[in-house]
């Protein structure tokens, strides 16, 4: 059992008021708080041993690059990804994705093949690949989805053929909750030959990550997200692959040697790796994965899954209101829409109650088409979040239909 | 009353409240006043981009002064509100005026998240609008 007010004084943000309020933060599908120890990875890394990584020889840089080097390895076992090559560091998922998009795609798609996406996609999840499609000539398709927010994975499979040459999906939907069947995708995509990326964003601080189990060629995920710091995000690829591709952007660090006729890179992972890196999110990145695995992965899927029973139960008691995304399979976020009142009235409102939730589209204009909405209001809990803060919630609502109504 | 003057009255109106939250139910009441917008006007054109909530703007100079009609999609109480004050400082008064306003009494009732905030973003556009429109009228 999770000591949830003990962690609750991890996050030394968890204190602000807002309005003149104490602060409930909700909206932790949009980026979570950061635990004590990742403020002071940030601080002690600034203070004591900032240097640049990988050339210097002198104490500092040394200390630097080593412990630039350990989030690697920790990320690697985080993943149980097969080599420390294999973790590339990008500036976020939407860079990962890029990433693989102008690499993978501008050298190994051509004119008439497919890549499959699907309408749980963020934004960032569509607009590398309508870039790439554009420039290709490749055909962009979308697998549908049900009413409850879950792949129809029939249509799916009957998308897939010989001209299909990458699947990229999410693995939890941002705006839904939903959670994507990833292996099964990975495995009926491999059958026709397809690559596979997985946009693991929303999945990390909930799910446990396994990349070789999944067998999924691609997995780009933030930090963010999972307790660490922004301008931070991985990138998975199988070495073969890595290797295949060519670097994307040039600069330092990505170089084995440069002649003004002819450069040859560097090897995996700094080919993909071009001019100093974030260093300093980097080391403190170790922190937050530290810290989610002295919790346990297992102990946090367990209590956030307690929070969306039990929001799910206290939402749906609220006349007018509807919960959007009923999926099986979901991770604790609960999306809404209340009759006749505007998302962005209800984000505003609960704002002034110190609640802070996200209205509007959620970066996924597509996915509100289908399900006939204009936006909805998202409650995202994450591990130092309460019933109590739930009760808050409610609460709220229940004022925004009072002054609504 | 010039510009500042309504403001200053406004920002009167709204000291009376200590709390927040009344002062944005005193703000969706207002913006229940406010007449709406004819049809025609209703139209792509006069659709302000980058809301949450659909805004639609129309404007016309009568004389000498800048008149501005708007209304937000139904649902939208809060923007529908704003726009009434928006209305209300400022139709009706000369485009040097207009163009040249220093809208403070958004910050003074504190709305300026709502208004000047990108993801809610359509009313700053709005505003930026209104401006516009009065600085072509001086041009022309």
């Amino acid at each position: 059992m999770l000591d949830i007010q003990k962690i609750r004084q991890d996050f030394p943000i968890l204190n602000e008021v807002v309005h003149g309020k104490s602060l409930v933060y909700f909206d932790n599908a949009a980026t979570t708080q950061k635990p004590l120890i990742v403020l002071e990875a940030l601080a002690n890394y600034y203070g004591h041993y900032n240097a640049n990584i990988h050339r210097g020889i002198h104490f500092l840089a040394e200390k630097a690059t080593s412990a630039f080097e350990a989030t690697r390895h920790k990320i690697q076992i985080f993943l149980n990804a097969p080599r420390v090559e294999e973790i590339i560091f990008t500036y976020g998922t939407t860079d990962g994705i890029n990433l693989v998009a102008q690499s993978f795609g501008r050298s190994f798609l051509k004119e008439g093949d497919e890549i499959i996406i699907s309408t749980l996609e963020h934004h960032s999840n569509i607009v590398p690949w309508q870039m790439l499609c554009q420039e290709k000539g490749c055909v962009l398709r979308v697998i549908p989805i049900n009413d409850a927010g879950e792949l129809l994975m029939d249509e799916f499979e009957k998308m897939l053929s010989e001209r299909t040459k990458l699947v990229s999906v999410v693995h939890v939907s941002n705006a839904l909750g939903t959670i994507n069947p990833v292996a099964e995708i990975v495995k009926k995509a491999h059958n026709v030959g397809a690559k596979v990326l997985i946009d693991g964003a929303q999945a990390t601080s909930h799910i446990d990550i396994d990349v070789q189990a999944l067998d999924c060629d691609f997995y780009v995920f933030s930090l963010h997200k999972l307790y660490g710091p922004t301008g931070m995000g991985v990138l998975y690829g199988k070495t073969e692959i890595l290797e295949a591709m060519p670097p994307y952007r040039g600069g330092g660090e990505m170089i084995k040697e440069v002649t003004f006729e002819k450069t040859t890179y560097n090897e995996l992972p700094y080919k993909f790796e071009a001019g100093t890196p974030n260093i300093a999110d980097v080391v403190a990145t170790k922190m937050a994965v530290d810290y989610v695995e002295e919790l346990g992965k297992k102990a946090i899927a367990d209590y956030e899954q307690e929070l969306l029973v039990y929001g799910t139960d206290a939402l749906s008691d609220i006349e007018g209101l509807q919960i959007v995304g009923t999926a099986k399979e979901k991770v604790s976020v609960l999306s809404f829409v209340m009759e006749g009142i505007h998302p962005q009235d209800i984000g505003v409102i609960l704002d002034q109650q110190g609640i802070a939730v996200r209205t509007g589209h959620h970066c996924t204009q597509p996915l509100m088409k289908r399900l006939g909405l204009v936006g909805t209001s998202r409650a995202s809990f994450a591990v130092y979040n309460t019933k109590e803060e739930i009760d808050k919630l409610v609460v709220g609502l229940e004022r925004v239909k009072k002054m609504l109504g | 009353m010039t510009i500042n003057e309504k403001q200053d009255a406004l920002i009167e109106d709204f000291d009376l409240f200590d709390d927040q939250l009344e002062k944005t139910q005193y703000i969706i009441d207002l913006g229940k006043k406010l007449p709406p917008i004819a049809e025609e006007y209703k139209t792509d054109e006069n659709l302000i981009k980058g809301c949450q909530s659909r805004v639609w703007l129309h404007t016309e100079m009568r004389g000498e002064r800048v008149y501005f009609e708007a209304d937000s999609e139904p649902t939208a109480q809060i923007s529908k509100g704003l726009v009434s004050l928006l209305i209300k400082i400022l139709s009706g008064e000369k485009p040097e005026d207009v163009a040249n306003a220093d809208l403070y009494f958004i910050e003074k009732i504190g709305m300026s998240t709502i208004i000047t905030s990108r993801r809610a973003g359509g009313l700053a556009s709005m505003i930026v609008r209104m401006k516009d429109f009065a600085q072509k009228q001086l041009i022309a």
